[in-house]
């Protein structure tokens, strides 16, 4: 219950982060490189069980308490934590430092989290660190989507929050554990966890403000949020059936929008939103090795797809470019970043050899053995389509297709060893596969080199290249978005508030000259009896009133007597 | 100026016909293993490979019929 294993793993990464804007550029560096090592040695001290418990307002809160979903995750969150501050070193601002260690913190803390209270202060503070990473790009554009960002990320805080709050009254525990959807709160707090999954509908999040990011900030951004939410929905709703349609969703939209996109980041951004499909399909299905799948598809994930980020990043840095009609060709005087973006498009294609190919497959082999023929069928669809979306298309359009007459060099050193880094992780880990294996929440004994299974991926993937090159003259790209379900709240919502503001004030105008002319009516009315020269304001003889006043008490003894 | 060597016509024929011979040899290759289908269809003949080639034109297409529907100029929010 005490020493090292009771410090949270993710406090040194939040609180060192703080302090760098005090120190010189040496210390910081090494304090932005040191810091999550640190974190990761902290993470494998930790034991089984909980290591600090305390209480508050009457709760028992268990800020530290490891298994080994947890200590995986914090493992990849602490190596990306790394590798993104390599790649961003003496290139990012001080601020985005700061908030992207902070996030990479709020990540590890969520992982470690035992109780919902610790879970969702750290989730708020991923929520709060990730917006400041995006505005830390200090663009006019950024600004906007980070506060769109912010928006639907404190709206998805508050219903994680509702659910959180209905779970205590109901169960009267605070421990976080696998939660079956049996009360409005449960299914409150599955919204929540989806919505930082970019699950639809409101995924649109995503695609919206990552790519706003600078070039370095977005190898960070697609690091933590959305992994987070894979590793929460594994906790706590391991099994649930509507997972599955959501993860086909998710993978289809993925495809279908990354096809049609124009913005290299976007198209990466999307395909974000592809893979973590593929990850929460494997939770939907619920047993042991589509869990393992998904949790080995995270730690890939985030390898590969910081690997890709970090040579869109790359172009991004040296180029100023970030749309594929402005790029191409460049593969001439970059080939480290080409051969870099080549490694990670090959391994979120789960191309043989690579990350993807040990993992992604673990998924569909659970769908085939659940008997889920569906669910098969769209997963096989679905691998083929992200390597028409992500492994050919990226590399494509950014390094070759047409010559765009750029002749960028390749990036600074940090940026090249970070992406030599990622991409030996990559194909380290396809081709030995073991140690992550052994790292993963349940036994493995799944075999990924088959001869027959190698056949198979290598034909469905180059069959698949072969479409794309077929259908090259359909996919020409154009200066265009794709509207999303956010068209609602960008577009609808305000011109629906103005519309309405704009009938409420006219009406209120009208309704205002009316109730005025009626009221100018009344005091008219008034004025005519009360006025100066009024019935009732004339002055009268004081004779008169005395005959009045006879009439009266005259007329009141005649009714007496009757 | 002299175009590299990669996208020269004669290296791209070069490349295309490597690429069809590769595409070959894993049609070939998946005679020489057992099919073993889950869901019977999955074990047809290079399977894989007509799946892979079918689902990928049917994206690209559904796609672009949703673009043609979806797509927008890239100023569409900034606009006001």
């Amino acid at each position: 219950m005490t020493g090292i294993s009771a410090i949270p793993p993710g406090l040194p990464l939040i609180l060192g982060a703080l302090l760098l804007p005090l120190l010189g550029l040496r210390i910081r560096a090494a304090l932005v490189l040191g810091l999550p090592l640190l974190t990761l040695a902290l993470i494998w001290q930790i034991p089984d069980g909980v290591s600090l418990r305390f209480t508050f307002l009457e709760y028992q809160l268990e800020p530290v308490s490891g298994d080994r979903l947890s200590r995986l995750f914090g493992t990849v969150f602490a190596i990306m934590a790394f590798a993104g501050g390599l790649f961003a070193l003496n290139r990012a601002r001080t601020l985005e430092l700061v908030a992207a260690l902070v996030s990479a913190g709020s990540a590890v803390g969520v992982t470690f989290a035992g109780d919902l209270i610790t879970l969702v202060a750290f989730w708020e503070l991923l929520a709060l660190s990730s917006a400041l990473l995006l505005w830390s790009a200090m663009t006019d554009q950024s600004y906007h989507a980070g506060m769109r960002y912010l928006v639907i990320h404190l709206l998805g805080g508050v219903i994680l929050m509702v659910g959180v709050i209905g779970h205590i009254a109901d169960t009267g525990s605070v421990t976080f554990t696998s939660m079956a959807l049996d009360s409005p709160s449960h299914w409150l707090m599955l919204a929540g966890f989806l919505l930082n999954a970019g699950a639809p509908p409101l995924s649109a999040w995503l695609p919206d403000a990552y790519p706003e990011a600078s070039p370095t900030g977005m190898v960070f951004l697609s690091a933590f949020t959305t992994k987070t939410a894979v590793y929460v929905l594994l906790r706590g709703f391991p099994g649930a059936d509507i997972l599955i349609f959501v993860g086909l969703y998710m993978i289809f939209y993925g495809i279908v929008y990354a096809l049609l996109e124009n913005d290299m980041r976007r198209i990466l951004a999307y395909s974000i939103v592809n893979q973590v499909g593929f990850m929460i399909c494997g939770i939907g299905i619920g047993t042991e090795l589509s869990m393992n799948g998904a949790a080995a598809h995270a730690f890939a994930h985030i390898i590969y797809k910081a690997l890709l980020l970090m040579s869109a990043g790359s172009v991004l840095y040296m180029t100023g470019k970030r749309k594929c009609t402005e790029l191409g060709g460049l593969f001439r005087s970059m080939p480290l970043t080409t051969a870099c973006g080549i490694i990670g498009a090959l391994s979120i294609s789960a191309f043989p050899l690579t990350s993807g190919f040990i993992s992604k497959s673990m998924i569909s082999q659970a769908a085939a053995d659940e008997t889920m023929a569906m669910a098969w069928f769209l997963l096989t669809a679905g691998s083929a389509g992200v390597f028409l979306h992500a492994g050919i298309k990226f590399p494509w359009f950014i390094f070759f297709q047409k010559d765009s007459g750029l002749r960028p060099p390749d990036p600074p050193l940090n940026m090249r060893l970070a992406m030599i880094l990622c991409a030996f992780i990559c194909i380290a880990i396809g081709i030995w596969p073991a140690p992550l294996y052994a790292i993963l929440p349940f036994p493995v004994d799944y075999v990924p080199y088959t001869r027959a299974h190698v056949i198979e991926i290598l034909q469905l993937l180059l069959f698949s290249g072969l479409a794309f090159f077929i259908m090259l003259p359909y996919m020409k790209r154009t200066l265009t978005i794709t509207l999303d379900w956010d068209w609602f709240y960008r577009w609808l919502g305000p011109r629906a508030i103005n519309g309405l503001t704009q009938v409420l004030s006219r009406w209120h105008t009208h309704r205002r000259t009316d109730f005025l002319r009626h009221l100018g009516h009344l005091f008219g009315t008034l004025f005519l009896y009360h006025g100066p020269r009024g019935i009732l304001a004339r002055t009268w003889a004081t004779g008169s009133m005395v005959l009045w006043v006879v009439i009266l008490l005259g007329v009141y003894l005649v009714a007496y007597y009757f | 100026m002299k175009q590299h060597w990669l996208v020269r016509p004669g290296t791209i024929r070069l490349l295309w016909v490597i690429f069809l011979f590769v595409l070959a040899l894993t049609i070939l290759a998946s005679l020489t293993t057992e099919v073993h289908g889950w869901f019977r269809i999955d074990g047809s003949f290079a399977f894989y490979a007509w799946y892979g080639f079918l689902t990928c034109i049917c994206m690209v297409i559904v796609a672009k019929l949703l673009g043609r529907l979806l797509q927008r100029k890239e100023n569409y929010y900034d606009r006001d």
